[in-house]
Formats: C-alpha cells, sequence, structure tokens
C-alpha cells in the first residue's frame, strides 16, 4: 500500500494516466445516461459526452507518448467532423420523429418491434 | 481542538514540503488541471442528473468548454479552437434549436429518467466499465515522452493534405452529405 504523501505526490504530478482518468470518468457518465435518460435529445447530448472523451484520449496519447508527428491530433478533428455530422442527423431525425409521432420518447418509439 | 489545530499545521507543513519538491510550476499546473477537469466532470454530471433540459444543455456546453480548456493545457491549442468553434458554439446551438422545435408542456420535467431499477442497473454497467479503464490507464506501463512538436497548425495541415489527403476528403463529402441529409429530414421532401 502507497503512503498518503506518495500519492498525494501521484496526484499533483499531472500525466498520462489522469488524463486516462478523465476521459474514462466522462465516458462512464454518458454511459449512465444513454441507459437511464427517455428524451431522445438528452441520449445525443450523452453520445456527445461519450465522443469528446474518446478525444481527450486521442489529444493525451500525442502529448504524453514519443510521437513524431501530429496523427493523433489530426484523428480527433476527424472525430470532430463525423460528430459534428452525426449530430446534426440524429437532431433532423429527432425534429422529424416529433413532427410524425408527438413524442420524443425512446420507450414510445417501438414501431419496429414485432 | 489543540489536536486539530496541531494536525491541521502537520498537514500545512507536509504541502509546503511537497510544493518545494515538485517546485511551482508543477502546482499551477496541477490546478489548471484539476479546476479544468472539475468543470467536464460536473458539467457531465450535469447533464446526466439535471431535471430540465436546457440546464442539461447549458451544462453540456460548459462541459465542451472545459475539455477545450485540457486540450489547450495538452498544447494542442487549434484543437482547443476547434472544440470552441464547433462543440461550444455549432453543436450547443443546435441542441438547444432541437431542444426549443421539439417541446410543448412545461419544461421542468423535460428531461425524464428511468426508473430506479433501471438507473441502479445503469450504475452497475457504467461503474464496472470505469473500473476495467481505470485499471488499464493505471496498469499499462506507458512510455511517456511529451516531445515538443512545434507550431500544431503546420504540423496538422501538412499532415492533413499529404499522408491524410484521403480521410479529409472523405469528411469533407460526409459533411456535404449530412447537411443535404439533415435538411431533407427536417424540411421533408417535396412530392409535386
Amino acid at each position: 500500500m502507497i503512503s498518503f504523501v506518495e500519492m498525494m505526490h501521484l496526484a499533483l504530478h499531472v500525466g498520462l494516466p489522469h488524463f486516462l482518468l478523465l476521459s474514462a470518468v466522462l465516458f462512464a457518465i454518458g454511459l449512465f445516461g444513454l441507459f437511464t435518460k427517455k428524451g431522445i435529445i438528452a441520449v445525443l447530448m450523452c453520445i456527445e459526452l461519450m465522443l469528446n472523451a474518446v478525444n481527450i484520449n486521442f489529444i493525451a496519447f500525442n502529448h504524453y507518448m514519443p510521437a513524431t508527428d501530429l496523427s493523433g491530433q489530426l484523428m480527433a478533428l476527424f472525430s470532430i467532423a463525423v460528430a459534428a455530422a452525426e449530430v446534426a442527423i440524429g437532431l433532423a431525425l429527432a425534429f422529424r420523429i416529433y413532427h410524425d409521432h408527438h413524442t420524443v420518447n425512446v420507450d414510445d418509439l417501438n414501431h419496429l418491434k414485432g | 481542538m489543540n489536536d486539530l489545530i496541531l494536525s491541521l499545521h502537520r498537514l500545512i507543513d507536509m504541502g509546503m514540503t511537497m510544493a518545494e519538491e515538485l517546485g511551482t510550476p508543477e502546482i499551477i499546473l496541477a490546478a489548471v488541471f484539476y479546476v479544468f477537469a472539475g468543470i467536464s466532470v460536473l458539467g457531465a454530471l450535469g447533464v446526466v442528473l439535471g431535471r430540465n433540459i436546457v440546464h442539461s444543455a447549458l451544462c453540456l456546453t460548459a462541459s465542451f468548454i472545459g475539455i477545450g480548456c485540457l486540450y489547450i493545457f495538452l498544447s494542442a491549442d487549434f484543437l482547443g479552437a476547434v472544440q470552441f468553434l464547433v462543440y461550444g458554439g455549432a453543436v450547443a446551438i443546435l441542441i438547444v434549436m432541437a431542444i426549443m422545435l421539439t417541446r410543448r408542456e412545461d419544461m421542468a420535467h423535460s428531461n425524464p429518467s428511468r426508473s430506479i431499477p433501471h438507473q441502479l442497473a445503469a450504475l452497475v454497467v457504467a461503474g464496472m466499465f470505469l473500473l476495467a479503464m481505470a485499471a488499464v490507464a493505471l496498469m499499462s506501463p506507458f512510455q511517456t515522452a511529451p516531445a515538443d512538436i512545434g507550431d500544431t497548425v503546420t504540423g496538422i495541415a501538412d499532415l492533413m493534405l499529404t499522408k491524410y489527403v484521403l480521410p479529409f476528403e472523405i469528411v469533407a463529402v460526409l459533411l456535404l452529405i449530412a447537411m443535404i441529409g439533415a435538411i431533407i429530414l427536417a424540411k421533408g421532401v417535396d412530392e409535386s
């Protein structure tokens, strides 16, 4: 078991594990929201949180690993572009669903269930 | 009472010796990291636990901005600016617009959650995921050696138009398709 002082020392020396833990926490919060929220827009917001958590990993690895170029940052940039496309389509779908069914509750949208 | 003051003094002394060992810049870096990480995590919790979906959207924006500040902390200044513009600006406004367009009842209970058993199950799943990821993050022997990569804008532009030119073009086409698709989905096709 490591002592309290050693633990504080580790906690104050910001490095890769801090960012990996932060990203894991944000992803877990997004996952929790994804399972518990009922509104379709709240579910989309939780998906955005999870995508952001992944981007933190890309950029933290690019900064802390012995990298020679900025590939990690570029991957995060592509991920942001795809996420922007995803949120535009998702919100258009949410608007359409509300227009046709007068609800945004995911539990009521089970017409494909046999 | 005296014991309490004595132990407080001992704690402060311990903190001071630790600050001297680490050097002041390390402490400031840690403080900046914890402030922005706290903003992002509290914002994320606000999204999940909020009862009003407009408050959730506001918390989501705060979380995005905290994450953007962390990108700048990681010397990814261009990515930080992109994060502020795309997530803090465009996505936040899009989400608020969608909330406005899909509401008719009152906002106070506009962000309902599932029943308590559902929430407990989700908590267990998310907690197990968090434990697994934390174990992987803390136990993997990563070789860390922060390299000074230089100007990020030039580096990203060079990579984007040489090594990653095909993904770049595909993303451009994807964004165009998504834009047209979103307009058609939201507006509907003119049948005549």
